[in-house]
């Protein structure tokens, strides 16, 4: 059994099948236990449903009734290789900040297309999200081929669609594989009925993605906060990305002063020699004062800037107009700042340019910017180091858009 | 990284973040597994003490057990402890017996939590709740904003990108604070054992049965178990078909009782 658990993002058009595919998976599995399935059975019956394998994930009333998945949900269950964790994403337009959040959690994809009703808006518009937000394991899933007779040539038809627009957004699935959710058919186990197809099912995609490791690279300590612990100023953080050693020489960003790492520690682990990414840890240092938002690396010349180059995403209904004050978060940097040009805006569902140089971003589009601060951040591109290369905006508390720098 | 550190870390970012961004803030103990965990993750965060108040929404109807080992770990960790009743209903009969369960728990819990965080000012309460334990429970978001009402807004709730929890905005009560919503209970078991954390010895068996989750005396079942200490739990966990909350009454009166529950504020 792997040490972590993978988390994977299930995505596609309103009910091209989502939230009963994962019912199935932990049904197949032996994850759902009785009395479970018991109250699925009496939420189904109640409705006049045969059983609802949706209701696994679908757990709210207005959900059931609607038979619409609303929010994300998570679910865990296990192969022999490793543990996962499933997270259902909803299909409508209007629950895609929904979909975001879901997907900003994962590593890995499956994408749900109905064949009776081929690529949809949704559908595009997940591929886009996926895209952007750098998926490279992303399994699409043909389902209800129940309902084409299982036809190896409407399968092969669509998958060459579907390749189609996932290469315009230059991205290689890594399988393209047909299922029958409803009936369990090449999601646990293989099916007479689709004996043309050899390759693997669903569960055996999903084991055949890799967790995702950190790589080497330069140093980034962004600091959470300084503590006064029994008289001695100890900083706080997360180290994401690279390797933080005792007596290191560091650099604090922005300001670019010189500092020393005097002691690594955590609660009753005094003296750590070394810590690396994704370690929370405290410090003794060595150096000019530092506060939240600082960031400690060990290269001279990370980008530190007021102006970034980013491409968004806009999670609310109400449109950005140029101009409207915006809150910065990247990591735990914080600076105020406008949109001041909009370079081009998409409509995700078309994977079109709607305009250039526009002054507006409406709901669920994704535009190119940049972005004006008030104070100066450090930013990699999202490709190079994805933990300071990703940031949210918020406006009056609110998140109304996420983004990456490019 | 191992398995119960990448937890570990995750849960601990998100108590600092909240401590950061929450100038008046509080856990939420219930002396069960889950909260005692996070109640020791906290302690971890901060390097041995635990820098805000400690809630235990007290409804009179818990286990004698859990009032002894409140006592003593309150000493033993240097816990500022504040108890939450709702005396009046107490008073008055309120009682798992005397209506629905749905109004107990709301008047009991979820309106004793409330005088407590009007009367302390309180902006966050961290929660341990986890996402395994029940479906409703699983759409929480990490950072859960509460209105006036103590009303959870499951229709509508903000997006949640790359740990960046969202800022409190004019409309917010309080915000809730989930640390360990990404656990399971099996992860719990695993970490209470590597950590030798002490529980409530409810979860362990006594005469072949043993509390899975824990709560009020009235309303919670014990399952048929051997496990006499952790590590029994942990092989029992692994291959159990029963899930966790299947003792506990509240979730049983109907279907979306604890939907529900939660809307109005239930944790």
């Amino acid at each position: 059994m792997e040490e972590r658990s993978m988390h994977i993002v299930i995505a596609g058009h309103v009910d091209h099948g989502k939230s009963t595919l994962v019912g199935r998976l932990f049904y197949d599995t032996g994850c759902l236990p009785p009395d479970r399935m018991e109250v699925l059975r009496q939420a189904s019956e109640a409705q006049g449903k045969e059983m609802e394998f949706a209701f696994v994930m679908d757990q709210l009333e207005e959900e059931r009734d609607r038979g619409i998945t609303i929010d994300i949900a998570h679910s865990y269950f296990r192969t022999a290789k490793r543990r996962y964790v499933i997270i259902d994403a909803p299909g409508h337009k209007e629950f895609l900040k929904n979909m975001i959040t879901g997907s900003s959690q994962a590593e890995a994809a499956l994408l749900l297309v109905d064949i009776t009703e081929g690529i949809r808006e949704q559908t595009r518009r997940h591929c886009f999200i996926l895209g952007l937000l750098g998926f490279k394991q992303i399994a699409v899933l043909v389902n209800k081929m129940d309902a084409v007779a299982y036809s190896e040539a409407r399968f092969r038809a669509i998958k060459g669609e579907i390749e189609s627009v996932l290469g315009q957004l230059k991205i290689t699935p890594t399988y393209v594989l047909p299922i029958s959710a409803r009936r369990g058919e090449n999601v646990a186990t293989r099916s007479e009925n689709l004996s043309w197809y050899d390759g693997p099912t669903v569960l055996e995609a999903l084991d055949n993605f890799d967790l995702l490791t950190a790589e080497d690279k330069g140093l980034r300590f962004p600091v959470q906060d300084v503590y006064d612990i029994d008289g001695q100023n100890i900083v706080v953080g997360r180290i994401e990305a690279g390797t933080l050693k005792k007596g290191q020489k560091v650099n604090v960003l922005p300001q670019q002063a010189a500092g020393v790492v005097e002691e690594i520690k955590k609660f009753m682990q005094d003296d750590m020699p070394e810590a690396g990414a994704g370690h929370c840890i405290g410090i003794r240092f060595q150096g000019p004062p530092v506060q939240r938002g600082d960031v400690l690396v060990d290269e001279p010349t990370p980008t530190v800037t007021d102006a970034v180059r980013a491409t968004i995403f806009w999670l609310i209904d109400k449109d950005y107009e140029l101009g409207i004050p915006l809150t910065f978060r990247c990591a735990t940097q914080e600076a105020q700042g406008v949109i001041e040009r909009i370079y081009r805006r998409f409509d995700p569902a078309t994977i079109e340019v709607i305009e250039q140089d526009a002054r507006q971003i409406k709901a669920a589009e994704i535009a190119d910017v940049l972005i004006k601060l008030n104070r100066p951040v450090l930013v990699d591109a999202f490709a190079e180091i994805p933990e300071m290369g990703r940031f949210v905006l918020e406006h009056a508390g609110h998140p109304v858009a996420g983004g990456i720098v490019i | 990284m191992d398995h119960l550190t990448d937890l570990e870390n995750r849960s601990i970012y998100i108590i600092r973040e909240a401590y950061s961004r929450f100038k008046n803030i509080a856990i939420l103990w219930s002396i069960g597994k889950d909260s005692t965990t996070l109640l020791w993750l906290c302690r971890k965060a901060f390097f041995g003490k635990v820098p805000f108040p400690v809630i235990h929404i007290d409804t009179s109807y818990k286990f004698p057990e859990i009032y002894r080992f409140r006592e003593e770990y309150a000493k033993k960790w240097g816990l500022n402890l504040i108890v939450g009743k709702n005396e009046e209903q107490i008073v008055c009969g309120m009682g798992p017996d005397k209506g629905a369960k749905l109004d107990c728990c709301n008047e009991l819990k979820t309106n004793a939590l409330k005088r407590v965080i009007a009367r302390e000012g309180f902006q966050a309460v961290l929660v341990g709740i986890r996402r395994d334990e029940h479906g409703i429970r699983a759409k929480e978001r990490v950072f859960s904003p509460r209105d006036e009402n103590f009303s959870w807004n499951y229709q509508d709730q903000p997006a949640e990108l790359w740990e960046q929890y969202r800022t409190s905005t004019a409309e917010d009560n309080h915000v809730r604070v989930h640390p360990i919503l990404h656990m399971t209970e099996l992860d719990i078991w695993k970490y209470v054992q590597r950590e030798n954390l002490p529980i409530v010895d409810l979860y362990l068996s006594k005469e072949g049965k043993r509390f899975r989750s824990i709560g009020c005396l009235p309303c919670c079942n014990p399952v048929e178990s051997e496990a006499v200490n952790v590590e029994d739990i942990i092989a029992e966990l692994e291959t159990t078909h029963t899930s966790e909350r299947a003792g506990r009454a509240q979730d049983k009166e109907d279907v979306y009782t604890m939907q529900k529950l939660r809307s109005l504020g239930y944790m």
